[in-house]
């Protein structure tokens, strides 16, 4: 129960709200993946207030609800006072965003990093007809010699691949 | 508050917010930072909001036409492929309509405007309306026919003055870039595959085609924005749009159909609400559970 005016356990807003697991990728947190824009704190006669800024990874990314639930969530039980948290579509959120500390978690977890995001061409996007080329490892026995067999895995932000030498599919989040 | 656990749904833990509705997705406008920005100079709201629904309108409608394949897929990876594709366009289609309902200012969300309006409120093209019946190569000759003239208009929305259609055409781009890889991958293996599928994705072509022309119509609305720097000109997508269909189509040794347009009436096509009937089925649909049960909360 909150019932002073300072509450607070952990003395800074940031540290709670970036620690938060992402809820599709949860050996992640919202801070390795780069979807946390601002933290803001403000002193209310409430507690201390918090605004908080989060960006989707894809439009229509449907875990952006249970990451603002789970911010609110962290920040109460951290002795928060109100929390918001919004949403901003500016600028897009891009892979290149996610920390080395979420890259290496991501490929300890089975999950292939992504690369370098493309450059977005000015004029027309060329069309792609063919398999990306760029070589990604396999993320269990580092292999160059991986194909992609959907670009489409069980998340919005993961392709499906397989390794040609130990034969193990694995996701590979790709490059946006 | 004493909530006894006695009184708590199941899905409280799937939720773990306050707003019970959820599932049609309310409560989204009001955390939404960009949805609020104030109408750029030169644009009228009115215009503007209307503009806001016919973007929104054409994800909204052929993202509820791709999800009729979730169960009905031939494999697992076409089916998430479908159904991601149909998200992402969601996606685009909330946060536009959230901004047209914001910009109308006569009291809508995004679900009135998703649920609670008629086929002849809805401004949608006529392309994205009827089923394909679960024949594939339809699906994949509408996704390239769509993909191909959306991507070629959010590229030049992205410097769009108004701040939420250029933040969609933004994070757009990178989805509706990888939509038509997806769909032009798809038509060169059926076009360039077995004299079967050959003949089914020319026959897709032919039923997507007639229409075709109505994506490049120019309407009043549009005209006045692209003069505000808000719009971009449909009819400056022609050549772009040709250009890429056709380098699918030689590849995949497809031709160009001969069909007569459709989908639009006396000049008036969906962006002035003349629809096809198959709009309204799609509708029927999408609509019933909200229409049955309105205000529901679970």
């Amino acid at each position: 129960m909150v019932t002073g005016v300072d509450a607070r356990t952990v003395v800074d807003a940031s540290t709670v709200v970036d620690s938060v697991p992402d809820p599709e990728m949860p050996m992640l947190t919202l801070a390795d993946l780069g979807v946390i824009r601002s933290v803001t704190e403000t002193a209310t006669p409430a507690g201390v207030a918090v605004r908080v800024a989060i960006t989707p990874t894809y439009s229509g990314c449907p875990a952006i609800e249970e990451m603002r639930a789970d911010i609110a969530r962290g920040l109460s039980d951290a002795g928060y006072g109100p929390v918001e948290v919004t949403t901003v579509f500016s600028p897009a959120w891009s892979t290149d965003w996610i920390s080395e500390d979420g890259r290496r978690k991501l490929a300890e977890a089975g999950v292939a990093p992504p690369g370098p995001s493309p450059a977005r061409p000015s004029g027309p996007i060329p069309l792609t007809l063919d398999l990306p080329s760029h070589t990604v490892r396999c993320p269990q026995c580092g292999s160059p010699a991986t194909e992609e067999f959907s670009r489409f895995g069980p998340t919005a932000c993961t392709a499906l691949r397989r390794c040609t030498s130990c034969q193990e599919p694995f996701q590979h989040m790709k490059e946006i | 508050m004493s909530g006894g656990h006695d009184d708590e749904s199941v899905y409280d833990g799937l939720t773990g917010h306050d707003d019970p509705r959820w599932a049609f997705g309310s409560g989204f406008a009001e955390s939404e930072a960009d949805i609020v920005a104030p109408v750029p100079d030169g644009a009228e709201p009115a215009d503007l909001a209307a503009y806001c629904q016919m973007l929104g309108d054409d994800a909204l409608v052929l993202s509820h036409r791709l999800t009729e394949w979730v169960s009905n897929a031939p494999e697992l990876e076409e089916e998430v492929a479908l159904a991601n594709i149909a998200l992402d366009l969601l996606g685009q289609a909330r946060v536009l309509l959230a901004r047209a309902g914001h910009v109308e200012g006569a009291g809508r969300d995004e679900d009135d405007l998703a649920y609670r309006r008629d086929a002849a409120g809805f401004r949608c093209v006529g392309l994205v309306e009827p089923s394909d019946e679960l024949d594939f190569a339809r699906a994949i000759a509408r996704l390239l026919m769509f993909s191909t003239w959306r991507l070629a208009l959010l590229a030049r929305l992205e410097g769009s003055a108004d701040p939420v259609i250029a933040a969609v055409a933004a994070k757009g781009v990178k989805e509706v870039t990888y939509h038509r890889d997806y769909a032009a991958r798809w038509t060169l293996r059926l076009g360039d595959g077995t004299a079967e599928s050959h003949g089914r994705m020319q026959d897709g072509l032919a039923w997507a085609w007639p229409y075709l022309d109505e994506l490049f119509r120019t309407t009043d609305q549009e005209r006045r924005l692209v003069a505000a720097g808000v719009a971009a000109d449909p009819a400056d997508t022609r050549d772009e749009v040709d250009s890429v269909i056709d380098q699918v189509l030689e590849r995949a040794t497809l031709t160009r159909p001969d069909v007569r347009p459709a989908g639009t009436l006396g000049g008036r096509g969906g962006r002035q609400g003349v629809h096809t009937e198959k709009l309204e089925d799609a509708l029927a649909v999408m609509q019933s559970l909200a229409r049955k049960h309105p205000e529901a909360t679970w």
